[in-house]
């Protein structure tokens, strides 16, 4: 037991010590973060989202196929790019509140309340939720598509893209976006996109993810396309039995095993 | 003296480095704006609506961090609109102006935005507030902001006169914002404005490829019009939506 009396509140016991490690190069741990590329786009009769499945940490792939359309409602979708944890809980946080929203209005959720509660939580973090996303879906006023960034500020476009691999995958929808286009154009076109990011940026790879809405139906397409299948080796790289020669053998139980002697048995509880 | 570095945003922050503009005439105000938004050197929106409502015959012009103006610009909006419904009247620019004042004087170390509020009353007629950084109220016949503005205010105060009429006055916040769009890297795109009267709010409209041309060397001139002809604007050039 601590022989120290600790009294109630925040203890800042070990800000010092994290100081003094940190001046001396310790870094700190590293959040997650989806080194992305999401992208959103208008067609005819809806909105189509788009995301690779990369996520790192670092120089290093943490995962190679995370899911990064979130669920807001039926009718409303979400990518997110940033910070994994914060993307992951701020959608799930506002598809709460939605559906509470919803079931006590009575009313099918819009794109814009989803739109509105969202940067008006990342504005009170002050950029501190490292969420930028991409927000799209299909509502009583028709299709929406937003970007929000991590400081709550929000742009409404007909098609958009956010992530490290945002540039590859604007250029794309910047020479091949038209208006009204079909939905196997759109579906096409923001494969392209997110194919860009896949393959010219470094923080993006792996599938493409895809996620069409219409007033009617929602369709998640995990994996649409894999571009980075792994394949059979051409060759085999296992040694034939019996390359290494040995001089003795010996085969041993691992497995161990325990005898437990009851010293002294329970007292019965009072249960008089 | 220590100051504080109001300009520094945030890494990160999606800013509006750009061109916003008001004027007052005769039956109204004009606002205009460049439509660039930017993150460092990526334009995050090139087609930005920097004009935002406030109330029926209020708008604001926003520069600065994107994120802080719109949230303000909401605010404000909020109040006003419980305020029509507690008084059942419509709010004055000049009580739109306060409001911004109150939310950017009160938070000036935390915010980084310019605002312009400008629209048509029945006690004043048509006004012209400037908020800059600090979180002052100016009445202004004419309010110029954002970072392109520091290239035409020279062009400004040559050639504004007062008791000009509608097309006048959307000629010269066409021109201005042209000649500052053309300077600012931070600023371009399109020209947004709105010519907010008694009886209505108009939206008008110019292309990236339309905007009025100065002079950029004589032979990019003679593909365009006749050299003599340059400083001649229609009102045809006017594009509505």
């Amino acid at each position: 037991m601590n022989s120290v009396y600790s009294g109630p509140g925040f203890d800042f016991a070990n800000t010092a010590r994290n100081s003094f490690l940190e001046s001396r190069g310790l870094p700190l741990p590293k959040a997650t973060s989806t080194g992305t590329t999401i992208v959103g786009c208008l067609f005819k009769d809806g909105i189509v989202l788009g995301a690779d499945t990369r996520a790192t940490t670092g120089p290093i792939v943490a995962d190679k196929n995370c899911e990064k359309i979130h669920f807001i409602a039926d009718n409303i979708r979400c990518c997110g790019a940033g910070t994994a944890a914060d993307t992951e809980f701020s959608t799930a946080l506002i598809a709460s509140n939605i559906e509470m929203h919803a079931l006590s209005t009575g009313r099918k959720p819009r794109v814009v309340t989803a739109m509105t509660m969202l940067k008006q939580m990342l504005f009170r973090y002050q950029g501190n939720i490292g969420a930028a996303l991409v927000l799209g879906g299909v509502d009583a006023d028709g299709p929406h598509l937003f970007t929000i960034h991590p400081h709550g500020s929000t742009d409404k476009l007909p098609y958009v893209t956010m992530g490290s691999g945002s540039l590859a995958a604007m250029a794309v929808f910047e020479s091949g976006w038209k208006q009204n286009m079909t939905r196997e154009e759109a579906l096409d076109l923001v494969t392209a996109a997110v194919s860009a990011g896949i393959f010219n940026d470094l923080g993006s790879g792996s599938n493409v993810d895809a996620c069409v809405i219409t007033a009617s139906h929602t369709e998640m397409l995990r994996n649409f396309v894999k571009p980075n299948e792994r394949v059979q080796k051409e060759r085999s790289y296992k040694f034939a039995r019996g390359t290494t020669a040995w001089k003795k053998e010996d085969i041993r139980d691992l497995i161990i095993t325990e005898d437990i002697t009851v010293i002294r048995e329970g007292e019965a509880m009072d249960i008089s | 003296m220590q100051t504080v570095d109001m300009q520094q945003l945030k890494s990160g922050e999606v800013n509006l480095g750009t061109s916003i503009m008001a004027v007052q005439f005769r039956d109204g105000v004009v606002v205009g704006a460049d439509s660039r938004t930017t993150t460092g050197s990526y334009i995050a929106n090139r087609v930005t609506d920097k004009l935002t409502h406030i109330h029926d015959r209020i708008y604001c012009c926003r520069s600065g961090s994107a994120a802080d103006t719109q949230a303000i610009a909401d605010i404000v909006h909020y109040h006003l609109q419980m305020l029509t419904q507690q008084s059942g009247e419509r709010p004055t620019v000049h009580i739109a102006g306060n409001v911004f004042q109150k939310l950017c004087y009160e938070n000036k170390d935390a915010l980084s935005a310019g605002i312009i509020v400008a629209g048509w009353d029945k006690d004043a007629g048509p006004s012209v507030y400037n908020i800059p950084l600090g979180g002052g109220l100016f009445r202004q016949p004419w309010a110029i902001g954002g970072s392109g503005s520091t290239y035409v205010y020279g062009y400004c105060d040559a050639t504004y006169q007062e008791g000009w009429g509608r097309d006048e006055t959307v000629n010269f916040v066409k021109n201005t914002l042209s000649l500052a769009m053309s300077r600012d890297g931070s600023s371009g795109g399109v020209i947004r404005m709105c010519v907010i009267t008694e009886d209505k709010v108009e939206r008008l409209f110019v292309p990236g490829n339309e905007l009025p041309k100065f002079w950029e060397g004589e032979e990019v001139l003679k593909l365009i019009a006749p050299v003599k002809k340059r400083h001649e604007f229609t009102d045809d050039m006017a594009v509505e939506v």
